[in-house]
């Protein structure tokens, strides 16, 4: 029931919450928990226990509870002991049968022999019963409901950067906090209770002066989950994560109390006493009207003045110890309060409806038979403590156990780790405010603010916590976990089966790992342990709770899960052609292109048949575009590639397919030389990043005169083919179509700058056209108006995958695996092993010694095949052996025939010769080998084109962009991006820049401003010029200076909450940079690899961003969006605990 | 391990990396044996202690080299690469 207006009570009785439990209506107020309201209302039985459906009420209210769980709609698991009252909700308890009132599922607990320990391995041994046995259990047992409608959340998730941050806001973590603050560090206190205090409940002045303080910020109803390296550390809010990089951590985590164990101590009534003082100062409930206290330390007897306040009849006093100090006997006597030292509880007797403790039974210690049986609601339990250690385990700190203390305290901390209060063994009030300014002034100290206070802590005068709270019972039900319904019995069970270390008997048992993680079930365990090894605790030794060890909603884990996606300039015409669209990595690419009635069967045949017959045009702009410029360039491109690139000739291009150092194919593409000096050159799609990094080490290793730049979001690219190509074209371009097949042109299309490369990919005339990002839609447009008139048809993936097979062209990762050699998937031609070195020819060479293993052939099916069809990765079976596997296969409309590619044993491999696929229906159909190509197999048609007469084409093309600007929320995005720029790298690019007359800053990430724009040093080598000065860089580049194509989306971005915005998409500390120095910082932000300018306007905090065009509208729509949905104010970096 | 250093832009989240793998001199292919160059191919030595490794700074693509003591889980330090294996 509620007492009146306790000092300092946390609730607001002005904002009463009408809610549901059970089915029944309840009112609470403002600042309840749902476990204190339903205690307010008289309510205490709020679980059933997970085995044997026993009734349980609240024991820790600290967040602990965990046989206090509810399920509110599709939201399981709400620990009803945290989490605050809301108006509305409608409660249930989880894990009971019918209702919480009438659990038919309590039978079991009568049952309890037949469940022995370790029952789940026992009955899962038996492999024919475990479905069974599985069924049961699932019905039986779980932690509430979930509910597969729900909805994907998006949970917010941010960095956040401190010097020191205090785990904890008892009096301990409160000094150290104000200590270290003091010192001059940035603190953060986090506290997992709604208000600071921690034990005192707010009664301390250094509540007050925390939240003052300036340079302290404090998130309450936040836990610190886990350690992680480098102090870094996951604040659990209740509505997202914040990913802490401390440069110091004191771990102020305080204490559990622990449980005692004796028959029925998990009846509703029996709390802990730290537990039933929560109830009465922070939310003026008053947990039980008649009360025994079991104790065993000071703790036990201080709080007896809280009882008597709150008007909670004591009738007796129950200590474990002989002998009492004294002054602690005092406070007892001095109430007329009996008693009874060197006593225990034999047990607590519930009520006739077994819902609540009724009475309890007390004996001497070591006595089998009850001395008193003293009628009761309620038992406070003040026994003892176990350390709130896992921060400090998982951050690899030595522990070891103190007998003076009768806990684990740390012995060896790693470096700008500390720990003070109950968690360091430290627990009288005034030694844990001198243990946290101690280790509050060694963590400032620690991240070089001011010197380590040399402090001496006394030591503790008597032992806190009790050696041996354990009284047996004939009958059991002495529970030791109460997550697991673990008795006492069930524990010694384990060690006498021979499972007796703390690892073993925890994995066997189960103990400690239910929800609350052994909080408050290991302590206990471990000392059951230690007394029937005949060892000390210390020698045991604990486990170690992984990180989070504190439940997290796996909303929050997920966050909200950016996965920014790159699309090519001409993304919104494919929209806007209807394109269905697949995955390529990172890329969305046109899968086919819909049309209305047709099939997609029927969409991409038609558009293989517009290619055959016609012209069709592909956005090839996914391939990797690379650029590799300098006097060994061909030397570095010989070394990376199989064939040879030093005798190719200007003007002209050749296949390119690269090895790793075991000889596995891993990419290919075409290699286009420009100059002597000068090649461009493509990759995968899917190896576009890896290979520019790959090819990035090998230069830092051989330091060749050369230099690369990855161009593939820079430069638009298309691939237009067909017999009608050349007279879409035509119109075009000032460069002469007379060139011949694999030649490659500079030249203009649409007034554009473009380079045309002669391809055979598809097997007609083709021409692949590159011009810079910008201009790539206007480009698109222009060949399409052009075509039009000749029905040109934008073609997809599937159908260029489909034109390419009938060519027999492999694909690199589709048609080749992780072991494939360039051999095998027939590739020999561009192996040319005469050379001095490349990347996989020693391999090579070892490889070619042996017997061949597999061999990609062509195979078709019978003209007259019906029925079923092999697919991708079905197997090639000879002689009832797996033989090898089909790695690409479709019905080709221009041979009539199914055909595809598969690997064969190399016997089998000979044109003419049939094998068999086994097909889904595992029946087997016969195919056979055909030469491929299997589609114009003199390659005739790819060399040839219509000749027609050009047609002068209208206009010059301008650059079209998305445009991305734009109010979110409270911030004002403004797209830069038709700003001028150009990039240049190279070791001669500082003094060419200088030359210029570019002003050149002096240290690497930085930049100066120049006319309206300015000069940024990205790295120690590369420059982005932006404004006046761009045009500049088109002079030809000296020696050792590679000109860099910039085509970058370019944002700026202002308001005061941008760094609100920064802080969940990016782990860089903006805050913390040196203005002055115009930092230049290349990060990622949300995925998306950027380079950012702070620059603040008139005090407004403001920033540019540059990416890759092609990330640009992905990373703009996901800054929009996070902008959009900054609260309306915003959320305060102080949190204050008090009103 | 959750922070590294690079030489150029400082340290930042392991996130923003990629390791590549150990540094380790190439035999000479034109006088190895087969077993030789197989087992620079194919093995790498997982034992903890010091490795010097490859790392990558993924935004800059700048390549460096890192010790590493992979026993106790510490960046010893890094730099730019200078040649040698």
């Amino acid at each position: 029931m509620r007492l009146p207006p306790q000092p300092g009570e946390w609730i607001d009785r002005s904002q009463p919450i009408g809610f549901r439990f059970e089915g029944r209506d309840y009112r609470g107020c403002a600042g309840d928990t749902v476990a204190s309201a339903l205690a307010a209302n008289g309510v205490t039985l709020l679980g059933r226990s997970f085995k044997y459906h026993r009734p349980r009420g609240l024991l820790s209210a600290a967040n602990h509870d965990v046989n206090a769980m509810m399920q509110w709609g599709g939201t399981p698991n709400l620990r009803a002991d945290a989490t605050p009252l809301d108006a509305g909700m409608d409660l249930k308890a989880i894990n009971t049968f019918g209702t919480l009132a009438r659990d038919p599922g309590s039978v079991l607990g009568h049952l309890a022999r037949f469940l022995p320990v370790g029952f789940y391995y026992k009955a899962f041994h038996n492999k024919r019963l475990f479905p069974l046995w599985e069924r049961m259990f699932r019905a039986m047992t779980g932690l509430g409901r979930v509910d597969f409608a729900t909805p994907r959340l998006r949970t917010p998730k941010r960095y956040g950067f401190c010097d020191v941050l205090v785990v904890g806001g008892g009096p301990s973590g409160l000094a150290a906090a104000l200590a270290a603050a003091e010192q001059g560090a940035d603190v953060a206190l986090v506290d997992e209770h709604a208000r600071l205090g921690g034990s005192t409940h707010g009664a301390t002045d250094r509540v007050a002066q925390v939240l003052a303080h300036p340079r302290i910020r404090v998130l309450t109803d936040t836990c610190a989950a886990g350690y992680y390296a480098d102090h870094w550390v996951p604040l659990v809010e209740r509505g997202r994560i914040t990913k802490m990089r401390a440069r110091a951590l004191v771990v102020a985590a305080g204490a559990f109390e622990q449980p005692a164990v004796f028959r029925n101590n998990d009846l509703p009534g029996v709390m802990l006493a730290s537990g039933a003082a929560r109830l009465i100062r922070c939310y003026a409930v008053r947990p039980a009207q008649r009360v025994v206290v079991l104790a065993a330390n000071a703790d036990a007897y201080a709080a007896l003045a809280t009882y008597a306040e709150a008007g909670i009849e004591v009738a007796a006093v129950v200590d474990l110890r002989e002998a009492v100090p004294p002054q602690q006997a005092a406070l007892a006597t001095a109430r007329g309060i009996p008693l009874y030292t060197g006593h225990c509880l034999l047990e607590a007797v519930p009520t006739q409806d077994g819902k609540r403790v009724a009475a309890v039974k007390l004996a001497r210690i070591g006595q089998p038979t009850a001395v008193a049986e003293l009628a009761c609601d309620g038992v406070f339990v003040s026994v003892g403590w176990a350390p709130a250690a896992a921060l400090l385990y998982q951050a690899g700190t030595k522990m070891r156990y103190a007998a003076d203390v009768e806990q684990f305290v740390p012995e060896t901390l790693p470096g700008g780790v500390h720990a003070c209060g109950r968690v360091n063994g430290v627990h009288s009030l005034a030694s844990r405010l001198a243990d946290g300014t101690r280790a509050g002034s060694a963590a400032a100290a620690y991240c070089g603010f001011g010197s380590a206070r040399e402090i001496t802590v006394p030591a503790e005068t008597e032992s806190p916590t009790h050696p041996w709270p354990i009284v047996p019972h004939p009958r059991g039900k002495n529970f030791v976990d109460f997550d697991e319904d673990l008795q006492l019995v069930d524990l010694e069970n384990a060690i006498q089966e021979g499972f007796d270390n703390i690892e073993l008997m925890k994995r066997f048992s189960t103990v400690g790992m239910g929800p609350s993680q052994g909080k408050h079930s290991n302590m206990n365990a471990l000392r059951v342990l230690a007394r029937a090894l005949g060892a000390t605790p210390g020698e045991v030794g604990t486990t170690t709770a992984r990180p989070f060890f504190h439940p997290v909603p796996l909303s929050h884990l997920a966050g909200r899960g950016f996965s920014p996606e790159r699309r090519t300039p001409m993304h919104q015409r494919h929209a806007a052609a209807g394109a269905v669209w697949m995955p390529a990595g990172v890329w969305q690419r046109p899968e086919y292109y819909a049309r209305a009635g047709e099939t997609r069967e029927a969409c991409i045949q038609g558009e293989v048949l517009a290619v055959r017959q016609g012209v069709g045009i592909i956005d090839v702009g996914t391939l990797g575009k690379l650029e590799i410029r300098g006097p060994q360039a061909a030397e570095f491109l010989e070394r990376v590639y199989l064939s040879k690139y030093a005798g190719l000739k200007v003007g002209m291009t050749r296949y390119a397919v690269m090895c790793d150092e075991a000889g596995v194919v891993i990419d290919d593409g075409v290699i286009a030389r420009l100059a002597d000096d000068h090649f461009y050159f493509t990759t995968t799609t899917s190896g576009a990043a890896a290979v520019y990094r790959e090819l990035g080490r090998w230069n830092t290793l051989w330091q060749l005169d050369c230099g690369i730049v990855n161009l593939t979001g820079a430069m638009a690219a298309m691939n237009l083919a067909g017999p009608k190509a050349k007279a879409v074209l035509a119109g075009l371009t000032d460069v002469d179509l007379a060139l011949p097949f694999l030649a490659v042109r500079e030249g203009r299309v649409a007034g554009v700058p473009a380079r045309l490369m002669r391809v055979g990919f598809v097997g007609e005339w083709g021409v692949e056209i590159h011009v810079p990002a910008d201009y790539g839609t206007a480009v698109w447009d222009a060949l399409i108006a052009a075509g039009t008139p000749l029905g040109i048809r934008p073609f997809g993936v599937e159908a260029q995958r489909l034109l390419r097979l009938e060519k027999g062209h492999v694909i690199i990762g589709q048609d080749t695996d992780g072991l494939t050699t360039p051999g095998e998937a027939g590739l020999d031609w561009a192996v040319k092993m005469d050379k001095p070195f490349f990347v996989g020819q020693r391999s090579l060479a070892v490889v070619a010694a042996k017997p061949r293993r597999q061999q990609l052939v062509g195979f078709a099916l019978a003209t007259d095949h019906a029925g079923l069809v092999p697919k991708e990765c079905h197997l090639v079976i000879e002689g009832g052996d797996i033989a090898g596997r089909v790695t690409s296969v479709a019905w080709s409309p221009s041979v009539r025939r199914h055909i595809g590619l598969a690997y064969v044993r190399p016997e089998m491999s000979a044109v003419g010769s049939r094998f068999s696929i086994r097909l889904s229906d595992k029946t087997l159909v016969t195919a056979e080998v055909v030469k491929t190509p299997f589609y114009d197999p003199d390659n005739l048609r790819q060399k040839e084109s219509v000749e027609v007469e050009a047609r002068p084409a209208d206009g010059v093309a301008v650059p079209i962009r998305p445009a991305l600007g734009g109010r979110h929320g409270p911030l004002v995005f403004e797209d830069a991006s038709a700003n001028p720029r150009a990039g240049a790298k190279g070791p001669g690019a500082a003094v060419w820049l200088a030359a210029l007359g570019l002003p050149v800053p002096a240290s690497p990430n930085s930049w100066l401003p120049f006319g309206d724009g300015l000069v940024a040093r990205l790295g120690l080598t590369e420059f982005l010029v932006e404004g006046a000065g761009a045009a500049r860089l088109a002079a030809p580049p000296a020696a050792g200076v590679y000109p860099v194509l910039r085509q970058d989306t370019a944002l700026r971005v202002r308001g005061a909450r941008l760094n609100e915005l920064l802080l969940e998409t990016c782990s860089v500390d903006f805050a913390a940079l040196d203005r002055a120095a115009r930092p230049v910082v290349l990060t990622s932000m949300a995925g998306v690899m950027i380079t950012v300018i702070p620059d603040d306007d008139a005090g407004t905090p403001g920033c540019r961003i540059w990416c890759d065009g092609t990330w640009g509208e992905s990373l703009a729509d996901t800054l929009a969006e996070l902008a959009d949905a900054l609260a309306p104010s915003p959320i305060p970096a102080t949190q204050g605990g008090t009103a | 391990m959750k922070r590294m250093t690079c030489p150029v832009n400082g340290p930042r989240a392991i996130s923003e990396f990629v390791c590549g793998g150990e540094i380790r001199p190439m035999p000479d292919p034109a006088t190895c044996s087969d077993d030789e160059w197989a087992d620079y191919v194919f093995n790498r030595n997982g034992s903890p202690g010091v490795k010097r490794e490859w790392w990558c700074h993924l935004p800059s693509n700048t390549w460096f080299v890192a010790e590493r003591d992979t026993a106790r889980d510490v960046v010893l330090r890094t730099y730019l690469y200078a040649g040698g294996a």
